[in-house]
Formats: C-alpha cells, sequence, structure tokens
C-alpha cells in the first residue's frame, strides 16, 4: 500500500496527519503488515499527557507485541475506541478507519515525508 | 579414520560452517519460488527463509480448522534407519519401544541424552521390517544425526541423512482427506493393498501408507502438527513443485489455503503440542513437560536416558501446564509467572487462541503451583493478569 503523501512519518513506522495545533496518529501499512494481524491494541486515555519518543501504547499480533511510541508531545484529544473492540480495522484500513490517536500537539520529535519514509523501508 | 568418525568430522565442520554463516545465507526450501509466487512474507526459522504467512494468520488458522491449509515443512530433517539391527539400534538411542510398531505405524519419541534431557522430539515411522524413518526439528539436525550416528556403535544399523533429498508437504484440517483423494496423479503405492489399513479413508492416526506421485515414490503420513485431522507428505525435492501443485489445484473449491508458520504456531499450541527450544531442551526431562509417557523404561536393554530418568523427578523441578486468560492481552514466552508474590514459572508459549477467543499458554511452574484450577499471575510487561492452570490441550477436534 502506497504511503498518502499529504501524512507525515516517523522511523518508528507510524504516520501523523497534522491540522493546526492536532495530529491524529496510526501506524503505517508497512508496520501492520510486518506485525501480521492485529488482536489487541492498548492505547492512551483521552486527557493523557504524552512525550513525544515514549511509549504511550501497545499494538499486539497474533505473534509478536510492538509499542506505539508517541510521535509528538501533547495532550490525547480522542483515542479510537473502534480499534479497541475491531483490531483488525488496523490492518484492514491503516491510513484510515484505523487511526490510533489524535492528539493536541505541544511539540514534535523529528518527522518524516513520505518520500523519506518511503526511502526507510525500501518501497 | 572410521567411516562413522568420518562422518561425524564432517558434520561437526557443517555445523560449524552453518553456525558462523546462517545468519547471511539462509537456507531455502525447494518450494521457495512457489511461496513468492503465492506472495509469502518469509521469516527466518533455524537458518531457513520459510513463508510466515501468505495472507493473514488468522485467515489461515481458521482454514485449517474449518477446511484445509497446505503447509511446506521442507525444512525439517528425515534420517533414515536400515538394518539387521535397527530395532535394537533404535531402543538404545530413542527413548520409545520401536518393537512395537507394525510397519506403517508411527510414533511421537524423544532423543534424550545420557541425563535424561531432550535433544529433540521425533517422530519415528516404521517404514519395513528393518527400516524406520526419523523425523527431526530443522534446528536440531545436526544435533541429531551426530549421536544417532555414535550410537550406531556395535549395531548393525545404519543413519543416513536425507534431509537435502527429502521435501515435506502437510495438509490439515476437515478437508484433507477430500483433497488427498482427488489429487491428480497422487495414488497408493501397490505395497499398501498388504496393509491393515489400505485406503486413506481407513489409514487411522500415526499411521502411513507408501504411494506415487506420477511414478515417483511418496510416504503418506496420517500425522501432524495443528490438531486437525491431516496429512503429511514425503517426497523427492525434485518433484515437490509438481506435488505443492497438485495438492492446491484439488484443493480449489474446497476451501485449501496456502498456510505459514505463524499459524502452525497458533494451531499447536492450542493443541498443546511442544515446540523445542520453547517446551522442550537439554535441561527438561520428558516427565517435566508431560511427556512421560514417551519414555519407554518397559522395554529390554538399556537406552540412553535410562539411568537418569529412573531417578525421581526431583521435588523442586518445575512442570509443564496450561495456562487460561481473560481478556485479549497474551501471555508470551518468557513472562514471569506468580503465585500471590512468589515467582513460580515462566511461560513458554502464548496466543491470543484464534479459535478460543481467549489468550492460552504454556508454563513452567514450580510443582506446588501445578494443580488444575490454581489461579497464577502473569507479568504481561508490567502489569498482572490472573491465569488459571488448565489441562492441555486447550483444543481438540470433533471425532467422528
Amino acid at each position: 500500500m502506497a504511503n498518502p503523501t499529504d501524512l507525515s512519518y516517523t522511523d518508528e513506522h507510524e504516520w501523523l496527519r497534522v491540522d493546526g495545533d492536532t495530529a491524529v496518529v496510526g501506524i503505517t501499512a508497512y508496520a501492520a503488515e510486518k506485525l501480521g494481524d492485529i488482536v489487541y491494541v492498548e492505547l492512551p486515555k483521552v486527557g493523557a499527557t504524552i512525550t513525544a519518543g515514549a511509549v504511550v501504547g501497545e499494538i499486539e499480533s497474533t505473534k509478536s507485541v510492538g509499542e506505539l511510541f508517541a510521535p509528538v508531545s501533547g495532550e490525547i484529544l480522542e483515542a479510537n475506541d473502534a480499534v479497541v473492540s475491531s483490531p483488525e480495522l488496523v490492518n484492514n484500513d491503516p491510513f484510515g478507519a484505523g487511526w490510533l490517536i489524535k492528539v493536541r500537539v505541544t511539540s514534535t520529535g523529528a518527522l518524516l515525508t513520505a518520500d523519506e519514509y518511503n526511502a526507510l523501508t525500501g518501497e | 579414520m572410521t567411516e562413522g568418525e568420518f562422518l561425524q568430522s564432517a558434520y561437526r565442520q557443517i555445523r560449524e560452517l552453518l553456525s558462523d554463516s546462517s545468519a547471511s545465507t539462509p537456507r531455502y526450501s525447494p518450494l521457495h519460488s512457489v511461496h513468492e509466487a503465492l506472495g509469502a512474507a518469509f521469516t527466518d526459522f533455524a537458518g531457513w527463509e520459510m513463508p510466515v504467512r501468505y495472507s493473514s494468520d488468522l485467515a489461515e488458522h481458521h482454514a485449517v480448522r474449518g477446511a484445509a491449509g497446505i503447509f511446506d515443512i521442507s525444512h525439517m530433517a528425515e534420517i533414515s534407519v536400515t538394518g539387521p539391527d535397527a530395532i535394537a539400534f533404535l531402543n538404545f538411542a530413542v527413548a520409545a519401544d520401536v518393537s512395537k510398531l507394525a510397519v506403517g505405524q508411527a510414533k511421537y519419541s524423544l532423543l534424550l541424552n545420557e541425563a535424561g534431557g531432550i535433544i529433540d522430539d521425533l517422530i519415528i515411522y516404521r517404514l519395513g521390517d528393518e527400516h524406520f524413518l526419523v523425523v527431526a526439528n530443522a534446528g536440531n539436525r545436526f544435533n541429531v544425526v551426530p549421536p544417532l550416528q555414535t550410537r550406531t556403535a556395535g549395531f548393525r544399523a545404519v543413519v543416513v541423512d536425507q534431509s537435502d533429498e527429502t521435501a515435506l508437504i502437510a495438509v490439515q484440517g476437515p478437508h484433507a482427506l477430500e483433497i488427498l483423494k482427488n489429487t491428480v496423479g497422487l495414488q497408493l503405492a501397490d505395497a499398501a493393498a498388504e496393509r491393515p489399513q489400505a485406503t486413506l479413508a481407513d489409514l487411522k492416526y500415526y499411521w502411513s501408507l507408501p504411494a506415487t506421485f506420477s511414478g515417483n515414490p511418496v510416504l503418506i503420513g496420517r500425522t501432524g502438527y495443528t490438531g486437525e485431522d491431516g496429512f503429511e507428505l514425503y517426497i523427492d525435492v525434485a518433484q515437490a513443485q509438481a506435488l505443492w501443485v497438485a495438492l492446491s489445484e484439488a484443493g480449489e473449491g474446497r476451501g485449501l489455503v496456502p498456510a505459514g508458520l505463524a499459524c502452525r504456531d497458533t494451531l499447536r499450541l492450542e493443541a498443546g503440542m511442544p515446540l523445542y527450544g520453547h517446551e522442550l531442551d537439554l535441561t527438561t526431562r520428558p516427565d517435566q513437560a508431560g511427556l512421560g509417557r514417551a519414555v519407554a523404561f518397559g522395554k529390554d536393554g538399556d537406552f540412553v536416558g535410562r539411568k537418569a530418568l529412573e531417578a525421581p523427578l526431583p521435588a523442586a523441578a518445575p512442570v509443564l501446564v496450561g495456562l487460561v486468560g481473560e481478556g485479549k492481552r497474551a501471555a508470551r514466552a518468557e513472562y514471569e509467572v506468580y503465585l500471590g508474590e512468589s515467582k513460580v514459572g515462566v511461560v513458554t508459549s502464548g496466543a491470543l487462541s484464534p479459535t478460543l477467543g481467549y489468550p492460552v499458554a504454556m508454563a513452567f511452574v514450580d510443582a506446588s503451583a501445578s494443580a488444575e484450577g490454581t489461579i497464577l499471575d502473569v507479568d504481561i510487561r508490567g502489569s498482572r493478569h490472573p491465569y488459571t492452570v488448565t489441562a492441555l490441550p486447550f483444543y481438540s477436534r470433533k471425532k467422528n
């Protein structure tokens, strides 16, 4: 699946859709495919303060456990309850219905463009 | 240098070469190009680049439980044992009593060291009066063949590693029989007619029949590692691709999907089957791992590991148990197990069971914490989750 060019990325295989001071965050199709079928997602609570680079959630597949790293610092505005109840959404629609959290951003870490992320994953 | 010493030396060199270079130069199955064409994702397994999944672990898992899956397990090691003393040799070398096997019958067994530790778990097929096939794990090929060679001393028995020439394809699931019966070019050998179970339909679990595929010999075992009905087919590597294609064509309309190692692991876990390196290793006695019955103390004569295992299991030795949890968070290998505040064990395998919908795990725990119904806590990345000690297997197929 091509990485949308209007998104930003991290080297932890997350994507961000930045809109003003908010950002929606998910994991990339590449990450979802590498993990395999996702069966459990744990997300931070609404209102929680997160720090860029810290572990804020977990994404488990049948085979492995992936950590969700906060790509930005800020406050959790929304967590996607749909992926908690239906984790397969992350595999089926990683850039859409499989989004994970919405954050009010206070500062960002190092972000990549789609081209830079493509280079990272060799695609 | 005798032939045996020469072979041992050669194996040692091969083993050293493999241990130096296995990371950079994976081995490929004779079916590798088939998997590539099917769009498989690959993983390193014991130095082999093998399919981990083709589409979805869960879809492949459910297909095996509900219809059928086809697996490439050509990385497994096949070792022939022949000679007038083949029975006496194997009865000395492995834990089973192979004299009890009829021609065509198979048995799950163990290769033990002198201390009673497990070098590998094996399936042994009796193919003739003086002919056996020993199947070992891929990662243990070079741990199994040399001791088998060494243990032939004094026996008129010959051990030959046929792994490089042998491909292994498993078809597992409730539709497996129909698929094999409809595979073009696959037919039972004439010799099958003389067996007590002379057809695939009559073939019992852990029995085998000789067959041919396009005139080439195939051994069909009613064996597997999924907890479902199914078959394993041993064939020369040169015919492996054609057999895979023929089986796949027979599977069209019968729900057959190619299935990777990821679902193989969740399937065997649900079926309570041990995986070497997780539940079994050199420091584990069979009776710790629930495999006491795989050791035939009643057979005549000595066998490697007998003396050590005739001593009772020390009271402090941990034992293998099944654990069942709630919710969706899986206890996984190496997670610690607690009874109250005391650490009592460690998880060896675990996953969210695709069939059952709740987490299941196997763990070694202190005997005092091993009674069925005991509620233990597993530390899942910093938080404790209750798990109940449960009899294995977690899943058993409905039998007709």
